[in-house]
């Protein structure tokens, strides 16, 4: 498997592993069968992502792209996290091979998921616009 | 601890091969000078010892191919187009190795039938079903003498007897097998059987389908009159010479190689049994079970990943996860007997050879419940377990 040293250093030492008590967003994409889920948990206070955890059950490029999204997003506005595209998750971890490319999806996906669930636990008015 | 994908080549067999690409190196077909009539005699030798070392009754029902793949397709496509006037219908296994499966897959293009029989939950073929399934069109039953993924042993020689009952082609796909198991084509009653060197530290590139006398069979590659006239290529002397001293060293040691790697492979389950919760052994216990075979299911993680940590810690292994196989959908034998998706994700097989040691052994059950660990406590599969044990306690 030829996977990038930043795509082994994430999946070896993977940042923001875990769950958030009381986290204000919580998103969970996949699915077991298909052998990739990843559930991330945000803590956003006055619309900046505090922090940010989570937790994959997949292989190496699933692991190594969940911690790097959850990097990319952390301290970030929701706006400016809702911009992350798998692209530049991918970009960050100089490439995943072919096969791997939905892992990249999914990360995104993941961290939009758990977006989505703020913004629905938001008052109409202060509800962001999806795109 | 990857055995069963290759072997690595024994000193012995290098030095049986080498006087082959130097010295020995003429060509069979050139019978006018003493080069090639070397290499004749030579031939003529090793045929004798690998017929007698798998128990087939003459030399000349050894032909040699350029691997296992190459005699199970050989074995499949000749025996289907060589009987198609009698019938169109061949009879395998949902466990086969992808070389008997694909090959199936392409006669199925070309007017052939397959029944493709299922397995038990360790993934036995009951031969009940293999009589079960001939009809007047069958002309070939094909079912692996063991399974390269979980390691179940088939009751080949009860299906050959029903094959031969009903007057239909048996062959057996015995690649994981030899070394592993007494190997005698007379014993079990086939008609053909597909083996590769690589397998029991022989070279790689060389495998034999024997084919018993009487057995008609059509070309799969055309050529010269190598092989008795079934299989052109100037023959690779040095690859039948790495083969033959293989397969020599596998048979003459196979009593004691079983009972150290059986009992390696049995400290091997009950240490995994007994550090890592929440696992399945895939494929039977016991006797029934290849002596070199272990392969478990870890519960809510995948096994890319584990492969991938493992790896780091210097121990090889393989998956039948897709990821690891880089298809979308898990391994087929796993899926056979009856595992979910997600369980046949997480699994790991860790196969032995004869020079596995006890301290390799040890290392793995050092090495691998931290590792299971480690990724259970980042998969949210795991989590929701724990949240619901303890909702329940």
């Amino acid at each position: 498997m030829a996977y990038s040293e930043k795509v082994m250093d994430h999946f070896m030492n993977p940042r923001n592993v875990g769950e958030i008590e009381n986290a204000n967003a919580v998103g969970q994409v996949g699915n077991a069968k298909c052998g990739d889920i990843m559930k991330m948990y945000m803590d956003i206070e006055d619309g900046v992502i505090k922090d940010v955890k989570f937790k994959t059950f997949g292989c190496g490029a699933a692991i190594a792209t969940s911690s790097m999204a959850t990097e990319m997003v952390k301290g970030k506005t929701v706006e400016e996290a809702l911009k992350l595209t798998n692209k530049a998750v991918m970009e960050a971890l100089d490439g995943l091979p072919p096969e791997k490319i939905h892992c990249s999806v999914l990360a995104e996906e993941a961290i939009h998921s758990a977006l989505e669930d703020y913004n629905s636990r938001q008052s109409e008015e202060n509800r962001i616009k999806l795109g | 601890m990857d055995n069963n994908a290759t072997t690595v080549v024994k000193q012995e067999v290098v030095d049986a091969m080498l006087p082959y690409f130097t010295e020995i190196w003429g060509n069979g077909s050139s019978k006018f000078y003493d080069l090639g009539n070397e290499a004749i005699t030579a031939m003529t030798r090793l045929r004798e010892s690998v017929a007698k070392n798998i128990g087939a009754a003459r030399p000349n029902e050894i032909y040699f191919t350029g691997s296992g793949c190459e005699a199970d397709n050989w074995a499949l496509k000749g025996i289907a187009y060589a009987y198609a006037s009698k019938g169109n219908h061949i009879i395998t296994s949902k466990i086969e190795h992808h070389a008997i499966l694909n090959a199936c897959a392409f006669l199925e293009k070309h007017g052939f039938e397959v029944t493709y029989l299922d397995v038990d939950c360790e993934g036995r073929v009951d031969p009940a079903a293999v009589e079960a399934a001939i009809t007047d069109k069958t002309i070939l039953i094909s079912i692996m003498t063991a399974n390269n993924e979980i390691g179940t042993i088939e009751p080949i020689k009860e299906i050959a007897e029903i094959a031969k009952k009903h007057k239909v082609i048996m062959h057996t796909d015995a690649v994981q097998a030899i070394g592993h198991m007494p190997v005698d084509v007379g014993e079990l009653g086939v008609d053909m059987l597909s083996l590769s060197a690589h397998k029991f530290h022989g070279p790689k590139g060389v495998g034999v389908l024997y084919i018993r006398n009487g057995v008609r069979i059509e070309n799969l590659i055309h050529g010269g009159g190598q092989e008795r006239g079934k299989r052109a290529a100037t023959e690779n002397l040095a690859g039948m010479a790495g083969l033959e001293k293989a397969l020599d060293l596998a048979v003459k040691n196979l009593d004691v190689n079983i009972a150290s790697m059986t009992e390696k492979r049995d400290r091997l389950i009950a240490g995994i049994k007994e550090r890592i919760p929440y696992c399945r052994l895939n494929g039977p216990e016991g006797e029934e079970r290849m002596c070199n075979n272990v392969n478990f299911s870890f519960k809510y993680i995948e096994g890319e990943s584990i492969l991938m940590l493992l790896n780091m810690h210097g121990i090889a292994a393989s998956s039948g996860s897709a990821c690891a196989s880089g298809s979308l959908d898990p391994s087929h034998v796993l899926l056979a007997i009856g595992l979910p998706h997600e369980i046949a994700h997480g699994s790991v097989r860790l196969s032995l050879s004869e020079d596995t040691t006890d301290e390799e052994i040890d290392y793995v059950l050092e090495t691998l419940p931290p590792i299971v660990k480690r990724l259970r406590e980042m998969s949210p599969l795991y989590e929701e377990i724990l949240h619901k044990e303890q909702i329940k306690a």
